[in-house]
């Protein structure tokens, strides 16, 4: 591959995955303070309102990383992709100032008045505008996917004489067929992330035995939360996902299930190594034709593998396969896990089965992993395509661009990261140390 | 007028409301350092915009993301042009939101410190930056016969864009100062008014030293200056906020001289805006490949439908920004919540 192309691949596809791991929790999160805001004032219980007190502060940090790691990407479409913009401006571009529009300002204008107004509104206002940072964050969400499952399944366009795009419909592009199920796996996998943070965290109480109280209220509505979550993850978003994936993308399906040829009956591989070369997945475990069934619900269908398509449109095999095949993996041991979870809650033995509240702590990392596997397998998987079946990823590249213009800025990126990541961690940590009373004073 | 000139004037609406907005923040951070000394007056200058910055923010991003929907090739085109340059900008943004909400999260006094002098940098660099980039398009640029041209930081960091850069700079540090005279009380105040008066004649001198030598520099400005006489409302008005801004120096004039500071601000960018029009990015190569509203833009179907979504958008964020910057109206206090 050509070094400026991969080049500027490699700078989208790290800030945009690092920039990812914040909005995960502030969307995910801003739901749940609303929730706890709204139960301190229904069950008239301070309680909750220490808890959302106390994530309010995460979620602060975690916004502002958000926000500033974002604005980068709103730039690179014009710095890095300035051929793709010129090309398809008038359509993709459509849901992009909608995103600052109707979301970022009620975000942003909320949390000033949600972090900032004790004091000087009511707890009425105050309580909205902890809804309005909510209803916000999970807003922002639908515009910047409806932007992606464009360049899934481009709609709502017409091909001009001089080549580039013209838009026909404004509002096929905001309701794409691609983006309804995209956006609810998209927000269920937030909202899950934010139900493991918030039972990490009463995990770390309860073991330490600091805050038992917090720590068990926070167990509680993780639990509860992540049953419903983990499972709506899978059925119905994930499941109708990989449907709008069969229907529009089917070589994207073939790569993710590493189906390497065409069969009738086809089997459904859990695990195994896919070996291009050869054709074949290395030490597999199936399930005979339950692929043909998730795809087509009948198990006899025939599911076109990656022998049915052309070389030059298939999409990297290895990395789209393994980074489905991990969000998959772990979004069934989520589900085990939080059934087990919520059989303890039933058997009122979860603040006593300290093994599980060990297994529940150090499980954070995994629903970011997820997160951000799905996402690969989604954007890899789309390969060659920038503009699916449009217009292929080497021609939407900054024509003026140099590749050491795009190296030295991927470096300056990655030093700036890393010490952002640093930082979050170290104040983050602080925070949850010091615990949910004393983290209200600085 | 037609539909690719309404987006013209909205994103120089958008830009004005931008810089008047953040323009004020970014201001304070400017003069930062100088003009709040004790950690106190740090914390009541950071509480000042605590509740406002980010949501200020959000008018570059929201201008950004009408200038890809509108003008496709002009923001392609310019971007990428100026790829270094923004990514410069970029990092001093990033710099500067993680400056404000990090600073107080921890006693330690280098840990604030650190932090200071990041908040100040940041608002400092992204001030002058903005200017040079406005000083690039007046000037017009190399643009070729395909739309695209490559900005090297030499080419960028040129004397005229330089002044501009300057004006720019000094007025938001201006337009700062007179917030904090607004919210603030005490030696904070007093000291912003000082800077405030200072400051006055430098922008002062900038701006007629600019509007002189942009005469001189823009190859589109006297055209359309005769073509459109009532572009001289803009320098005008410019004129106008300077005048409040003389009569407001002294002290308990405060609401008087951020009322100039405003009107200067958008008189300055009108002007600069009428400089331009018709034209986005301006070739010197040949006019002929010149950006303009016309052929950069999108089809008429595009335009219309994002400038209905966008104005009953923007009718909403008006509505509540003026509600929080209300809410948030009058002195500020360092108290539990906050920086």
């Amino acid at each position: 591959m050509d070094v400026a192309v991969f080049a500027h691949r490699i700078q989208f596809a790290f800030t945009v995955m690092f920039h990812y791991l914040f909005p995960i929790l502030t969307m995910g999160l801003g739901f749940f303070i609303a929730l706890l805001s709204t139960l301190e004032i229904l069950k008239n219980d301070p309680r909750y309102g220490a808890a959302a007190r106390f994530w309010a502060k995460i979620f602060t940090i975690n916004f502002a990383l958000g926000v500033v790691t974002g604005i980068p990407l709103e730039f690179e479409f014009g710095t890095n992709w300035s051929r793709f913009s010129a090309y398809g401006g008038g359509v993709f571009g459509q849901t992009l100032p909608l995103e600052g529009v109707y979301a970022f300002f009620l975000e942003s204008g909320f949390l000033g008045l949600f972090l900032f107004g004790h004091g000087k509104v009511s707890r009425g206002v105050h309580w909205l505008a902890g809804m309005g940072v909510a209803v916000g964050s999970l807003l922002s969400g639908y515009f910047i996917v409806a932007t992606n499952a464009w360049m899934q399944h481009p709609v709502g366009y017409a091909v001009d004489a001089n080549g580039t795009l013209r838009l026909t419909s404004f509002w096929e592009v905001m309701l794409n067929p691609f983006a309804g199920w995209q956006y609810l796996h998209t927000i269920n996998g937030a909202l899950l992330t934010a139900a493991y943070a918030i039972g990490a965290a009463g995990a770390y109480y309860v073991l330490s035995g600091r805050h038992p109280e917090f720590g068990r209220l926070s167990l509680k509505i993780a639990v509860i939360a992540g049953v419903i979550l983990s499972l709506t993850q899978a059925f119905p978003t994930g499941d109708m996902n990989s449907r709008n994936v069969t229907d529009y993308q089917p070589v994207k399906l073939a790569a993710m299930e590493g189906l390497l040829t065409t069969q009738p009956n086809a089997p459904l591989a859990i695990i195994g190594m896919p070996d291009p070369a050869t054709a074949r997945l290395i030490d597999p475990l199936y399930v005979p034709g339950l692929l043909s069934y998730l795809a087509y619900g009948n198990s006899r269908a025939s599911v076109k593998g990656l022998d049915a398509y052309p070389k030059d449109v298939l999409p990297p095999i290895e990395l789209t396969y393994y980074s489905y095949h991990i969000m998959v993996g772990l979004g069934t041991l989520f589900i085990a896990q939080m059934l087990l979870g919520l059989f303890l809650l039933w058997r009122r033995k979860l603040e006593s089965s300290r093994w599980f509240l060990w297994t529940l702590m150090l499980a954070i990392p995994f629903p970011y992993i997820a997160n951000e596997a799905g996402w690969t397998a989604t954007e890899v998987g789309r390969q060659p395509w920038l503009v699916y079946g449009l217009l292929k990823t080497p021609a939407g590249t900054s024509p003026t661009v140099a590749s050491g213009e795009t190296i030295f800025t991927m470096l300056g990126f990655a030093g700036i990261y890393a010490l952002l990541a640093f930082l979050f961690v170290f104040l983050v940590g602080r925070i949850i140390v010091q615990g949910p009373d004393e983290a209200s004073s600085h | 007028m037609t539909l690719n000139a309404i987006w013209f004037w909205i994103l120089g609406g958008m830009l004005i409301a931008y810089s008047v907005l953040d323009g004020y923040d970014l201001g304070v951070g400017s003069i930062y350092l100088w003009v709040a000394k004790s950690d106190d007056e740090r914390r009541t200058a950071l509480n000042a915009i605590g509740p406002v910055w980010n949501g200020n923010e959000v008018w570059l991003l929201a201008a950004g993301g009408m200038l890809v929907v509108s003008f496709p090739k002009v923001y392609a085109s310019g971007f990428s042009g100026f790829y270094l340059a923004l990514m410069l900008v970029l990092w001093f943004l990033i710099l500067r939101g993680v400056s404000i909400e990090f600073r107080s999260k921890l006693e330690s006094p280098l840990w604030r410190s650190l932090f200071d002098a990041g908040f100040w940098l940041g608002s400092f660099a992204i001030a002058l930056l903005l200017g040079v980039a406005l000083g690039n398009v007046l000037r017009g640029l190399p643009v070729g016969a395909d739309g695209t041209f490559a900005g090297s930081f030499a080419f960028t960091l040129n004397p005229y864009a330089l002044l501009t850069g300057l004006l720019s700079l000094t007025t938001l540090a201006w337009h700062g100062a007179n917030y904090l005279r607004i919210k603030t009380e005490g030696p904070l105040q007093e000291r912003s008014r000082t800077w405030s008066a200072r400051l006055y004649f430098l922008v002062l001198t900038l701006a007629v030293l600019a509007t002189i030598i942009t005469f001189w520099v823009s190859p589109t400005v006297a055209a359309n200056y005769h073509r459109y006489p009532v572009a001289w409302a803009f320098p005008l008005l410019a004129l106008l906020g300077l005048s409040w801004g003389f009569r407001s120096r002294q002290a308990g004039r405060e609401r008087w001289a951020f009322r100039g500071s405003i009107v200067t601000i958008a008189g300055l960018l009108g002007a600069a805006a009428m400089t331009v029009y018709p034209n986005l990015l301006y070739s010197t190569v040949s006019p002929g490949y010149s950006l303009t509203i016309y052929n950069a833009a999108s089809s008429q179907h595009a335009l219309r439908a994002a400038l209905l979504a966008n104005v009953v958008g923007m009718i909403g964020v008006i509505l509540y920004t003026s509600y929080v910057h209300r809410t948030f109206s009058g002195k500020v206090h360092i108290g539990d919540h906050g920086y």
